[in-house]
């Protein structure tokens, strides 16, 4: 049913000129949560497209067959029918049922429950960034979530600040992230791939910019990342630009707010012990590349508004930042 | 209407007609406050990566594009024709209390112009324009606006703003209850009110009930904000969620308080134009009051998403999928109306049916995100914004234009012109589906609502551009329907009593009416009063003169003296400044001592 769907959609999409791929859409789930939604999203959408096009048809019918013409006689004075009202009482209240029924089922299957060797991962929404804390693993990641294909996924999801809600469409439905309260989805991814999500919650400034990357690695790739993600930082060579970057980033404000294993211990912004490693920085808005990184610590509020990295005072030169970014670079 | 012309008339007037008139006018003036933001978050959504505004000026776009909309210019339309119609429609002079009346106008104006005072006042407070309007959404989630997270004063307007409006939604709930009770004419038995009194009494126990609940809710956080409390705050071991739960046990009976009046329109509407009575009126009267009952059943559908767990989750959506009983028997009563009928196509009849056909939809796009699971992939996206959309701008805006097509000529004595009405309906019409239709697909494919930008790779760039062609037609349609009003000033039709062949009191008067409404107190002894039926032949309409002179009350300054205390008493805390609040505490106490004490004169 769901390609059927997919397919008017499609066709809408057509007219417009728009092309895929949607990497977030909910229609095209990638794990079982999302399936689970979306077969019951399918079936309440045809209940509503045919109840639509029923009343509509009617609506349309009586206002045709029904216009004013000269020389109609006056209509009959009709105020009720008591069979009639009692007809479309039941029937909807009956197909009610009919989407109730699976509804109810799908709430309880969707619970996020999981079993016990399920990965637990702890998301924790900050302004305007994502944390990712692998419990067993002892590994802290942001903005970028990395699981394993088939394997079973639990997320316990919270926030350090204000309200936000954890939303990767592909995978699955959101949850509101709520300090002082844990919410939990689980899923199992389908495909490998990398897919997108975001915040769902207004959050304040840059809500809109608070973005997010999940990853369904190979099993084989996962234990790859997390064994690269679980060693120390790279320890930038001797009289290389990396290295005067890390002796920048170690006398500024940086250490304040970010760890890096072994290097500083902040806790305010993201981890940044393997920061080289993410495809993206400032939680998914642009590509992990030396010019952006760059213009990010020079002016981090100018390209996400309200952003709690402020300008540094005095400001770094432009041969620190170019150390610094080499620096980050360099710690894969 | 009183003789008496000048702007001392009107800004003294307790007359619910002219009174009618002044929400007419200003709730008018709010809608296109409202629609001119909503037109600029559609052109910096235009097209991903939207450069037009800020973030921060987004943010306040849409958080007063929100709060205009509902709080001060779809309520007060609706009060617009409560207080223009109800008395004519139940056969009385005038409402219950005048005066509280004059007070309810004057409180929402000042409540209003605070709240959009707020967008030029940046200076005062050491920022620049259009800085510190409200921008926490119209939901004005916890703990977001708490002082540590919107430490400005942006926030503050808008909970005094509110604070201030629900004062005088709750004043008018009051009277409307008590006119409606106490002031039908002989024989004017409850079921034989009309539709759109009979909405409007549902309304008003809506009011009164769910106002108290969003006033505690705001009380908790202007504490929280101006004295330190700690209603919402996590970390003195509160939740933001209780903000949650008291807003929306507001907010969803405040949907029915916004969409019960336009259905009270197009009940009263669509037998005009059929030329047959209202099929099952009974029904329709009882689903109307089971849906104000049923509407504080279901608020945290509004809160899936929050984790309430999966029991909640269950009832709520068993109560929220009830709700769509009533409303679908409403429909079918509305289709069984036309059906049979002697169809006029009116714009006032276009507009009820248009309303009909839409309301469809945002009703059956509401039952998909009934059901939770579902609404976890479509809350807090476009989609949801498609919704409501249908809800209220297909809904509640198109049977209030039915009224406004439909009552014009009563209360302003000029027909409206009906090609450029039908211009506007289709403008309208096709720019509503233009804009709203999309966000459904919007959503779907991801894309969260209250985002200043999106990425292009979305591929929602070109939807979203359609989106803007239609919010743009809208525009142009509200345009037609502004020249059709200010063309009918001069050029409009004089309107005889009844120029539709209406069943309702109101139209047994002249266009405008007298100032004292009926020179003979009808009685009502059936509920088409004006139409033969079985067993009656229509009943005579009230003499143009008044046989005996009859008592009319004086206008006051009072109400409105009364009304200004509240706006500077909310100036207090926004300059921190004690006195203002005893300047503002005694202009009240004064206007109300004084208005209570003024004798009634002829």
């Amino acid at each position: 049913m769901s390609r059927y769907r997919l397919g008017l959609i499609a066709a809408a999409l057509g007219v417009t000129g728009c092309a895929g791929p949607f990497p977030q859409s909910t229609l095209a789930p990638g794990s079982d949560y999302g399936w689970a939604i979306d077969h019951l999203f399918t079936d309440i959408f045809w209940w509503a497209a045919g109840v639509f096009v029923v009343v509509e048809a009617l609506l349309v019918v009586a206002l045709i067959r029904f216009r004013h013409r000269e020389g109609r006689p006056a209509p009959k004075p009709t105020h009720g029918h008591t069979v009639m009202e009692i007809a479309w009482t039941l029937a909807p209240a009956v197909i009610l049922v009919f989407v109730a029924v699976p509804t109810v089922r799908t709430i309880f299957a969707t619970a996020g429950e999981a079993p016990a060797d399920a990965l637990k991962v702890d998301v924790i929404g900050h302004q305007w960034w994502w944390e990712f804390r692998y419990r067993e693993l002892g590994l802290v990641t942001a903005n970028e979530l990395h699981v394993p294909l088939g394997r079973a996924v639990q997320l316990s999801i919270t926030s350090a600040d204000v309200i936000h809600a954890f939303w990767a469409p592909p995978l699955g439905g959101k949850r509101d992230a709520i300090p002082g309260h844990v919410n939990r989805i689980a899923f199992r991814a389908e495909r490998v791939g990398d897919y997108t999500g975001q915040c769902a919650e207004f959050c304040g400034a840059s809500h809109a910019n608070m973005r997010l990357r999940v990853v369904v690695d190979s099993d084989s790739d996962f234990g790859h990342w997390a064994t690269v993600q679980l060693a120390g930082p790279a320890a930038p060579a001797a009289g290389t630009v990396a290295e005067r970057g890390k002796a920048v980033f170690a006398r500024s404000a940086c250490i304040g707010c970010h760890t890096i294993q072994g290097v500083s211990p902040g806790v305010i912004g993201p981890n940044l012990t393997h920061v080289g490693s993410r495809t993206t920085i400032a939680s998914g808005l642009f590509p992990n590349d030396s010019a952006h990184l760059a213009s990010w610590i020079a002016d981090a509020p100018a390209l996400k508004p309200g952003s709690l990295m402020t300008r540094l005072k005095p400001p770094l030169t432009d041969a620190d930042i170019a150390a610094l970014v080499a620096y980050l670079a360099s710690l894969k | 209407m009183s003789d008496a012309r000048g702007l001392t008339s009107w800004l003294t007037t307790t007359d619910h007609k002219r009174i009618g008139l002044l929400y007419f006018w200003t709730a008018l003036a709010f809608f296109l406050i409202g629609g001119i933001e909503a037109l600029f978050i559609r052109v910096q959504l235009a097209q991903p990566n939207g450069q037009v505004v800020s973030a921060e000026t987004y943010n306040q776009l849409f958080t007063m594009h929100g709060t205009t909309m509902i709080f001060l210019a779809l309520m007060p339309l609706g009060a617009s024709f409560f207080n223009y119609m109800v008395p004519l429609q139940i056969g009385a002079r005038d409402v219950a209390f005048p005066r509280l009346n004059a007070f309810s106008y004057w409180v929402f104006l000042f409540g209003g112009l605070l709240l959009n005072a707020s967008w030029f006042v940046g200076p005062l407070f050491h920022a620049g324009m259009l800085n510190v309007a409200p921008d926490g959404g119209w939901f004005g989630y916890a703990n977001l606006t708490e002082r540590q997270y919107s430490p400005g004063p942006n926030i503050d307007f808008w909970v005094l703003g509110l604070q201030i409006l629900g004062i005088s939604s709750l004043a008018a709930g009051f009277n409307f209850i008590v006119t409606i009770l106490n002031m039908r004419a002989p024989g004017m038995k409850m079921m034989r009110l009309p539709t759109f009194t009979w909405m409007t009494l549902v309304t008003q126990f809506l009011i009164i009930t769910a106002f108290p609940v969003i006033t505690v809710g705001l009380a908790f956080l202007m504490f929280d904000r101006f004295f330190g409390t700690h209603f919402y705050v996590r970390e003195a071991g509160a939740t933001p969620i209780l903000w949650q739960h008291l807003f929306w046990l507001f907010g969803h009976p405040e949907v029915y308080i916004l969409i019960l009046p336009a259905m009270g329109v197009v009940s009263d509407v669509l037998p005009t134009f059929s030329r047959k009575p209202l099929f099952g009126y009974p029904v329709v009267v009882y689903s109307g009051v089971l849906i104000g009952l049923m509407s504080w059943g279901v608020w945290s559908h509004h809160m899936f998403a929050v984790g309430l767990g999966p029991i909640a989750d269950s009832v709520f959506a068993a109560t929220t999928m009830l709700i769509a009983v009533p409303t679908g028997v409403k429909i079918f009563n509305w289709i069984a109306t036309l059906w049979g009928g002697d169809i006029r196509g009116t714009t006032a009849l276009h507009f009820a049916v248009g309303f009909i056909a839409m309301f469809i939809i945002g009703g059956l796009s509401g039952v998909t995100h009934a059901s939770p699971p579902a609404d976890l992939q479509q809350t807090d996206t476009y989609y949801v914004v498609a919704h409501i959309h249908y809800v209220f701008f297909g809904g509640t805006i198109f049977g209030l234009f039915a009224g406004v097509y439909y009552w014009w000529p009563k209360m302003t004595g000029r027909l409206l012109d009906e090609t450029l009405g039908k211009v506007h309906f289709w403008l309208q019409f096709i720019g509503m589906n233009l804009a709203f239709f999309p966000m459904h697909l919007i959503g779907l494919l991801g894309m969260p609502r209250r985002v200043y930008t999106y990425a292009p790779e979305l591929g929602v760039g070109a939807l979203n551009l359609v989106s803007t062609i239609g919010a743009f037609l809208i525009a142009l349609s509200i345009l037609i329907f502004l020249v059709n009003l200010w063309h009918s000033r001069t050029h409009g039709q004089p309107a005889p009593n009844d120029p539709w062949g209406g069943a309702t009191l109101e139209w047994s008067v002249s266009s405008p009416p007298p100032v004292y409404n009926f020179s003979v107190i009808p009685t009502v002894t059936s509920r088409l009063p004006r139409w033969s039926t079985e067993r009656h032949g229509p009943m005579r309409d009230p003499p143009a003169a008044p046989p005996e002179p009859i008592h009319v009350p004086g206008g006051s300054w009072w109400p409105m003296v009364a009304a200004f205390g509240l706006p500077v008493l909310a100036l207090a805390p926004l300059t921190q400044t004690l006195w203002v609040a005893f300047v503002g505490a005694a202009l009240l106490i004064a206007g109300v001592y004084a208005w209570a004490f003024q004798p009634f004169e002829v």
